[in-house]
C-alpha cells in the first residue's frame, strides 16, 4: 500500500471501502442486469483472472510473455477433452485435473523460457505456444481442428453435482449461477495473488525486476524465482481457460493462436501493469470494448489497434495509473 | 528422383520468399532493436497492393506492363514504412521495449483491418502473370517458369542487400548505427534519417516478398499473421539482426517444411517451432547472431 500512496493513490481506508463497494455491486448486479449483461461481465471476470496471472510475470517479474494463450488454451482444451472423451460434467473435476495439466506444462515451458529474458523470453514463449496451436490445429481427429470441441452447459454440474441445468429456463439459470461461481473463484484468485505479490516471494520478484544483479547479490536464486512466477502465472491463466469453456460453449484453436496472447498483453497494459488492480480493470474494460467494437463495426480490430496506439503513446500507465495521477493532482499530493 | 527435383525447386522458391520477409525483419531489429510484429502484415500489404494493381487497376494491359507493375507493392510498403517510423515508433525509443512490441502489435491490428477495408474479403489473384511465362521441363516434369524467376529475385535481393550493407557508404553508416547508436550520433550522423531509411528498407523487403509471391498464390486475409511466425522461426534459427542468418534460416525452414509436408504433414509446423525453441535454448543468439 505504501507504493500506492507514493504514487499519489488513495489511502488504505479509502481503498478498502472501494473494494467493499465494488464487491457489493458485483454481487448485486445479476439481480438488476439482464442475462446478456451478466454473461458479458462473467467473460470480463474470467479474462481478469487470466490477466492477473499474466501480470505476475510482466508487472512483478519484468518478463513479457507473448505466449500466454498456451496456458489459457490448454486449460480450455483440458476441460473440453474431459467432456468429449471421458463424459465428465463436474466443473470441480475440470478445475482440479485441468490445473494439474496446465501446471505441468507451465512448469516444463517455464523451465525452458526463464533461461532468457527480454525479447528472447518473449519469442521463446511465443514459439512454444505456437507448438500447441499447431497440434490443436492439425490433429483434427482429436481436437476437432478448426471446428473445435463443444462443451454444452446442459451436461454441466457445479459444486460437486449440487447444481445442474436441465429443463425450462436452464440457460438463464446457468448464466446466473455460473456468474456467482466465477465471481467466487475470481475473489479467491485476487486474494491469493494479493498475498503472493505482498509476500517475501513477491517482493523478491520485484527486486529481480528492478535490478537483477543486486537481487543476485542478496542471495535470491533468480532463475528459480522466475520459474516459480512462471508456473503460478501459467496456472492462473489456465484456470481462466477452464472457466471460459462452459461460458463460451466451444473451444477452437483460436485461443491458442498468438494474437490471443497479444490480447492478454493488451488487457494488462490497458489497465496498467504497474499496479495490482490494473490487469483486473483492464480485462473487464477490454472485454466491453471488444464486444461493443465487434457489435458496432466490421472493422473492430482497427478500432482496438487505434486504442492501443493512443494508450501506448499517450497513457502508458494505463487506466489505473492515469486515475492515480489525476487523483494525486486533485488532492494536491503527487 | 524427378519428384525430388521438383521438391527441391519448391523449397528454394519458398526459401526466397521467406528470406525477403525475414531479411527485412532482421534488418529492422539489427539497426533499431525493434521486433516488428506488424512485419507479416506489411508483407501481406505488399501482396495486396501488387495483386490489386495488376489484377484490377491495370487489368488487360500488355503483359510487359504487368511485369513492370510487379514492384508496386514493395514501393507502397516502403512508403508506408517511411510514414510509420516517425509517427508511431520514434516517440517510443526511450521507453522499455515492451511498448515498442505493443505498438507494432497495434499496427498489426490496424493493418489487417485496413486491408480488409481496402481490398475486401475475397482473395485477389493475378493469374495472367504466371500464365504468361508458362512452364519449363524439369527432368520430365513441368515446372512454372515464374517460380524460377522468384528464386532469381530472391538470390538477386540477397546479393544486392549484402553489397548495400557491406560495400556502400550508407551500409557503413547503417552498421555503425547498429553497433552504437549514441556514438554514431555523437560523430555527427543523422540517426533519425538512418532509422527512417532502415525501417523503410526493411518494409520494402517485406513488400517485395509479398509482391513476388502474389502471382504464384492469391493474396488472402490472415496471410501476414502466418508469415510473421515463419519469419520469426527463420530469424530465431539464423540469429536476430544477421543477414547471413536470415538466408541460412530461410533455407533450413523451407527445406524442413517441404520435407515435413511430404512425410509427416501433421507435425509440419510443430517441428519448425521446436527447431526454433531448441536453437534458442542452445544458442539464444541464433546460428549467426551477435551477443
Amino acid at each position: 500500500m505504501q507504493t500506492k500512496n507514493a504514487r499519489g493513490g488513495p489511502s488504505t481506508a479509502l481503498m478498502l471501502a472501494g473494494v467493499a463497494a465494488i464487491l457489493i455491486a458485483l454481487i448485486a448486479l445479476p439481480q438488476i442486469a439482464d442475462v446478456y449483461q451478466t454473461q458479458l461481465l462473467t467473460y470480463g471476470l474470467v479474462f481478469a483472472i487470466a490477466a492477473l496471472g499474466f501480470n505476475l510475470l510482466l508487472g512483478f517479474t519484468g518478463l513479457l510473455s507473448f505466449g500466454h494463450s498456451a496456458y489459457f488454451g490448454l486449460g480450455a482444451y483440458s476441460a473440453a477433452f474431459m467432456v468429449r472423451y471421458l463424459g465428465i460434467g463436474s466443473m470441480e473435476v475440470f478445475i482440479v485435473f485441468g490445473l494439474v495439466i496446465v501446471a505441468l506444462v507451465s512448469a516444463a515451458f517455464g523451465y525452458i523460457c526463464v533461461r532468457h529474458t527480454r525479447i528472447f523470453f518473449g519469442i521463446l514463449t511465443l514459439a512454444l505456444s505456437q507448438v500447441l496451436w499447431t497440434l490443436a490445429y492439425k490433429f483434427f481427429w482429436v481436437t476437432g481442428g478448426t471446428d473445435g470441441l463443444r462443451v454444452a452447459f446442459g451436461n454441466l454440474t457445479l459444486v460437486g453435482g449440487l447444481i445442474d441445468f436441465k429443463g425450462r429456463g436452464a440457460y438463464q439459470a446457468f448464466v446466473h449461477n455460473y456468474y456467482y461461481y466465477v465471481l467466487f473463484l475470481f475473489c479467491v484468485c485476487t486474494a491469493l495473488m494479493w498475498v503472493i505479490t505482498h509476500s517475501p516471494f513477491g517482493k523478491a520478484l520485484q527486486a529481480i525486476r528492478d535490478n537483477e544483479t543486486r537481487a543476485q547479490f542478496l542471495g535470491i536464486q533468480i532463475r528459480r524465482y522466475r520459474w516459480l512466477a512462471f508456473l503460478i502465472s501459467g496456472s492462473f491463466t489456465g484456470l481462466a481457460g477452464i472457466l471460459w469453456v462452459p461460458l463460451n460453449g466451444l473451444v477452437t484453436p483460436d485461443v491458442l493462436y498468438w494474437p490471443f496472447s497479444g490480447e492478454i498483453v493488451f488487457m494488462t497494459v490497458l489497465g496498467g501493469f504497474r499496479s495490482f488492480a490494473g490487469p483486473i480493470i483492464g480485462a473487464v474494460v477490454f472485454n466491453y470494448l471488444r464486444t461493443y467494437a465487434v457489435a458496432s463495426t466490421e472493422y473492430w480490430q482497427f478500432l482496438l489497434g487505434a486504442v492501443l496506439v493512443i494508450l501506448v503513446i499517450a497513457l502508458p500507465t494505463g487506466i489505473v495509473g492515469t486515475i492515480n495521477r489525476v487523483y494525486g493532482k486533485l488532492t494536491g499530493r503527487s | 528422383m524427378d519428384i525430388l527435383a521438383i521438391q527441391f525447386l519448391n523449397s528454394v522458391f519458398y526459401a526466397s520468399i521467406l528470406f525477403l520477409i525475414a531479411a527485412g525483419l532482421s534488418l529492422i531489429y539489427g539497426v533499431m532493436r525493434i521486433v516488428n510484429l506488424a512485419h507479416g502484415s506489411l508483407y501481406a500489404f505488399g501482396a495486396y497492393v501488387t495483386a490489386w494493381t495488376i489484377g484490377t487497376l491495370a487489368a488487360g494491359a500488355p503483359i510487359w506492363v504487368l511485369f513492370l507493375l510487379l514492384p508496386a507493392g514493395a514501393i507502397a510498403v516502403a512508403v508506408l514504412g517511411a510514414l510509420i517510423e516517425p509517427t508511431l515508433l520514434r516517440p517510443l525509443y526511450n521507453r522499455p521495449e515492451e511498448y515498442q512490441l505493443l505498438v507494432t502489435f497495434a499496427l498489426l491490428l490496424i493493418l489487417e483491418d485496413s486491408m480488409h477495408y481496402l481490398f475486401g474479403g475475397v482473395p485477389l489473384t493475378t493469374g495472367p502473370v504466371i500464365d504468361s511465362m508458362g512452364t519449363i521441363p524439369v527432368l520430365g516434369l513441368r515446372y512454372p517458369a515464374y517460380n524460377l524467376l522468384v528464386i532469381f529475385i530472391g538470390i538477386a535481393a540477397a546479393g544486392f542487400l549484402w553489397a548495400f550493407i557491406y560495400r556502400t557508404k550508407f551500409g557503413v553508416i547503417l552498421r555503425a548505427t547498429s553497433q552504437n547508436m549514441r556514438m554514431a550520433s555523437a560523430l555527427g550522423l543523422n540517426v533519425k534519417r538512418v532509422y527512417v531509411l532502415a525501417f523503410a528498407l526493411g518494409c520494402f523487403m517485406a513488400g517485395l516478398g509479398g509482391a513476388v509471391v502474389v502471382p504464384a498464390q492469391a493474396a488472402v486475409l490472415g496471410m501476414g499473421i502466418e508469415a510473421l511466425i515463419l519469419a520469426f522461426v527463420v530469424v530465431v534459427i539464423g540469429g536476430l539482426g544477421s543477414l547471413e542468418g536470415a538466408l541460412i534460416g530461410a533455407l533450413i525452414v523451407a527445406f524442413v517444411r517441404t520435407a515435413a509436408i511430404q512425410y509427416f504433414a501433421e507435425v509440419e509446423l510443430a517441428v519448425l517451432y521446436l527447431i526454433a525453441a531448441i536453437v534458442l535454448l542452445v544458442k539464444p543468439t541464433g546460428l549467426f547472431g551477435r551477443a
